[in-house]
């Protein structure tokens, strides 16, 4: 046992689409402390699964594990009105991209204030300038005008970091971000992440990032999971990320492009059905 | 300014769209009053007309000029407001329209007022529970409201509200007694009373009213069921939905708020159309009900053949089906943010 | 190249049968499945037999009067009563049916190949074809259906053949623009420019390749359209302006009944009934084959 008790703590967790035989993810254990956890993997992996099952925002699929404990509460057993307090207040999440999560027939500010005012009794001016104060703290320059911007009418480097002042507004304890910037331009994703970060660091928030990029998870989280299939395959720190022992992540390494690196064809990556057995545990 | 050009250019696209439309309505009224068997010469003359007459009359009407030259006397009669003599009523044709029509309105705005409180709410909620039972129950119930024949089901509500329980008024759009009793400003007789501070009269209006715009609402609640549950489909799946959710809505404040706030703007659109349709059972149900409307009009000129009186009604629906079709069109660009 | 284009049309051409199989015997698997859309094929099914073996079903001849027994209740000597002429209801429901398949199977011979030819030749050709025959579409779309049924009867005439004329009439555009927009999907294909390469004619193609693949969800449209043309049919019946009497017609039954209806609730209760279980069936099973199939294409009018 260690000191501290992680604020998140998995075990086991399995999750089963109503409808399909085979689990999107299988007995996946992790815990996380206020520390920035990435997790990998291709897509159809499970990686987004995971972190919508932690949410419990998955109807139509049956969730079954050891344990799946958050803070004082077991998400398990939770009842959905304990699930109401928890998301957006203590638990919130990141979508992908901005074009489609935020609602597009409401001004970005109203949906930002939303999540505000579904947690804390206040007037509507007070949600307001709580949101316009985010948005100033998401960097963007002129908050009162995006404010009463419809979404279609803000660029995508833009939406997300609307969608973050909406998801960090109400002092989560954990933020799970899937794909945060998979679907920006690249000149914007950097400059977007480190917003994500500054926040998280400065605020002392548990971060769980979900992506399909090593580097990008290697430069902006303290430990990495790699998903195959459904399972976890490795676990490790990310500064280790190099010296990989599963051959999945050694081929996921490879098969990245490398800027001053060789020419050649890039390798294919492997799969092996033994991966599929369940993993050793690290000690 | 492109963008704004590209409005103008849809505009003007839709603008001629709509004026083709439209002629290829009279077009279409022409020609049905033309094959009508009914001689228009002989409803004017009368049975024992002589030769002569009869064919003073024909030249009178241009009946014999060419089919192409009748069809422009056609419209310039239509231009400067002459829309024929009604053979029956004897008054012109569009003065009774305009007459009955209040009616048939009045009739057809209650009905859908009902269709829509009862179809929306049920599409809502056979979105929600796409595929169990609640699902099931609401499809049965809906499409057995677009499987009656309309005309049956105000005859077995007549013998079981009217005549057996007594709930309701009978047929027509207030008792007897009454007739006459308001006088006629609007022609909406609800208004009317309510106006002059006849309580009695707006009582018996709406006892009467009631249950044929409640078979009309539920026989078109049906398309605002369908359509209300498939647009409801395509929202929730959608990641915005899911946003919601992560920020700690409930189920209801996520479909309400945000989920239905994205369709009304298509509800309204199909509410439009459903409008449209209502006139079409209207025009069975007022049969029934006698019901002083368009639609009795309508059917009352067929039997005899009153050929103006039935082009002009054909006409008038189509008018009323493209001016739906528009307004639809126009809430559609003033409410949808993105359309603006 | 035209040698490659060649092989490929001929490959995808047979392969689209065993597809349509599997897809037939998945729609029917769906259905089973669905209970309502089940208990639609049933009523069918009891229709078509109601109509197939109507003279060994009815219980008396359909059209003999019986003065003596006029207006009787249900009873076990005429199981819905008979009607103001002493006629029995349940022999003319039966016989009714008859007249009700003979609707539904011409109106479908008739606006089938309109529809679909009117839509295959605008999405085969596009341009001023496409946009002159899709206006008239809209023309006639623009309109209820019942109402420009009831203008054109009184224009022919009341008659249960020119009912039939009229529904046609206002029943063909839905099926055009499918078809249309079908067509517009298989334009591009492979196979067609490969048959256009070959030099076959623009009617052959049509007739023989894009036709045959239009076929499919143009017979499910007609199913939809089912339950309409049995109302509207029902409704010219009822306002005097399609079967006429002594035709055992259903709509038509209920119009004579209604003058007896405060005392003899039989008259115009059973034909609406029938009616009812008829249209809901087709509307059943058509919502049932609308699931099955591409919802979002069949959801739109």
């Amino acid at each position: 046992m260690t000191e501290e008790r992680p604020m998140l703590d998995v075990k086991n967790l399995s999750v089963r689409y109503r409808g399909t035989d085979t689990p999107a993810v299988r007995d996946v254990s992790f815990t996380l402390g206020r520390e920035r956890l990435g997790i990998v993997g291709e897509s159809g992996s499970g990686k987004s699964t995971v972190g919508r099952a932690l949410l419990k925002l998955l109807p139509t699929a049956e969730l079954t594990a050891d344990r799946m404990r958050f803070e004082e509460v077991d998400l398990l057993t939770a009842p959905e009105r304990k699930m109401l307090e928890l998301r957006g207040q203590r638990m919130s999440m990141i979508l992908q991209d901005p074009k489609f999560s935020l609602n597009p027939i409401q001004r970005c500010g109203l949906q930002i204030a939303e999540a505000y005012r579904t947690h804390v009794r206040c007037s509507k001016g007070e949600a307001r300038a709580k949101a316009i104060e985010m948005l100033s703290a998401v960097q963007i320059r002129d908050p009162e005008r995006v404010f009463d911007l419809y979404p279609h009418e803000v660029s995508g480097g833009m939406g997300q970091r609307i969608m973050i002042a909406m998801m960090l507004l109400a002092d989560p304890g954990l933020v799970i971000a899937d794909e945060p910037t998979s679907a920006l331009d690249v000149t914007v994703r950097l400059k977007v992440l480190r917003i994500l970060d500054g926040l998280v660091r400065e605020k002392g928030i548990g971060l769980i990032m979900i992506s399909h990029d090593l580097s990008l998870v290697r430069s902006f989280c303290d430990r990495v999971l790699i998903m195959y299939a459904g399972r976890v395959v490795e676990t490790l720190a990310a500064r280790d990320l190099d010296n990989a022992r599963h051959p999945y992540t050694q081929g996921l390494l490879a098969a990245q492009p490398r800027i001053g690196g060789s020419r050649d064809e890039l390798p294919v990556l492997e799969r092996k059905d033994s991966w599929l057995e369940p993993a050793e545990e690290r000690p | 300014m492109t963008l704004n050009r590209q409005h103008m250019r849809g505009a003007l696209g839709q603008g001629a769209s709509i004026l083709v439309t439209l002629f290829g309505l009279l077009i279409l009224t022409f020609v049905i009053g033309r094959i009508m068997p009914t001689d228009p010469v002989r409803a004017i003359v009368g049975e024992d007309a002589t030769q002569e007459v009869y064919m003073n009359v024909y030249q009178e009407l241009g009946l014999d000029k060419p089919m192409w030259q009748q069809f422009f006397l056609y419209l310039r009669d239509l231009a400067t407001g002459d829309f024929g003599t009604s053979i029956r009523t004897g008054k012109p044709v569009i003065q009774d329209i305009l007459h009955a029509l209040p009616a048939t309105i009045e009739l057809a705005t209650f009905a859908i007022i009902i269709g829509a409180c009862l179809g929306v709410p049920l599409g809502v909620m056979a979105a929600v529970k796409k595929d169990r039972w609640q699902d099931h129950v609401i499809r049965v119930f809906s499409l057995m409201g677009h499987s009656m024949p309309i005309f049956w089901t105000g005859m077995i509500g007549l013998l079981v509200f009217y005549a057996s329980l007594g709930w309701v008024g009978g047929s027509g759009r207030m008792s007897q007694f009454y007739i006459g009793m308001v006088p006629d400003r609007t022609g909406f007789l609800l208004i009317d009373s309510a106006v002059a501070g006849q309580w009695d009269v707006f009582r018996s209006a709406l006892r009467h009213i009631i249950l044929p715009a409640a078979l009309l609402g539920y026989s078109s609640s049906a398309y605002i069921t369908r359509m209300t549950r498939s647009f409801m489909l395509d929202q929730i799946n959608q990641e915005y939905v899911t946003t919601a959710r992560v920020k700690g809505l409930s189920q209801r404040q996520t479909i309400w708020r945000h989920a239905f706030a994205n369709i009304r703007v298509q509800l309204v659109t199909i509410v439009a159309l459903a409008y449209g349709a209502l006139l079409e059972g209207a025009v069975l149900i007022e049969t029934v009900f006698a019901w002083p409307g368009f639609g009795q009009y309508l059917t009352s000129s067929l039997r005899i053949g009153d050929m103006n009186a039935v082009m002009t009604c054909v006409l008038i629906v189509g008018l009323i089906f493209i001016t739906l079709n528009i307004i639809s069109d126009i809430l559609y660009r003033v409410f949808d943010p993105r359309t603006r | 190249m035209t040698m490659l284009d060649d092989t490929s049309g001929q490959t995808s051409a047979p392969r689209q049968t065993p597809q349509a199989l599997i897809a037939a015997r998945n729609i029917a698997v769906f259905l089973a499945k669905a209970p309502p859309s089940a208990f639609g094929l049933i009523v069918l099914a009891v229709l078509i037999l109601s109509a197939l073996f109507a003279p060994l079903l009815a219980t008396h001849d359909p059209y003999v009067q019986d003065l003596q027994n006029t207006l009787q209740a249900p009873s076990a000597a005429h199981f819905f009563g008979t009607d103001e002429l002493g006629r029995d209801i349940y022999s003319r429901l039966l016989y009714g049916s008859r007249i009700t398949l003979t609707i539904i199977g011409l109106v479908s011979i008739v606006v089938g190949p309109i529809g679909l030819f009117v839509g295959t030749v605008a999405g085969y050709f596009g341009g001023k074809v496409d946009i002159v025959l899709m206006r008239l579409t809209d023309i006639f779309l623009s309109f209820p259906s019942l109402i420009l049924s009831l203008a054109f009867v009184a224009a022919l005439g009341p008659s249960l053949n020119n009912a039939i004329v009229a529904i046609s009439l206002t029943a063909w555009p839905p099926i055009a623009r499918l078809a249309r927009a079908e067509t517009l999907t298989f334009r591009q294909a492979d196979y067609i420019a490969a048959a256009r390469l070959q030099g076959a004619s623009a009617t052959r193609i049509i007739w023989r390749s894009i036709v045959p693949m239009c076929m499919p969800s143009v017979l499910i449209r007609l199913t939809l359209n089912m339950a309409t043309v049995i109302l509207t049919a029902a409704g010219l019946g009822f306002l005097g302006l399609g079967a006429q009497p002594p035709l055992p017609e259903w709509g038509a039954m209920i119009a004579t009944g209604r003058r007896y209806m405060i005392d003899s609730w039989w008259l115009v209760t059973f034909p609406g009934l029938a009616i009812l279980s008829v249209s809901l069936a087709f509307n059943l099973l058509g919502d049932g084959l609308r699931d099955a199939l591409d919802p979002k294409q069949m959801n739109r009018r």
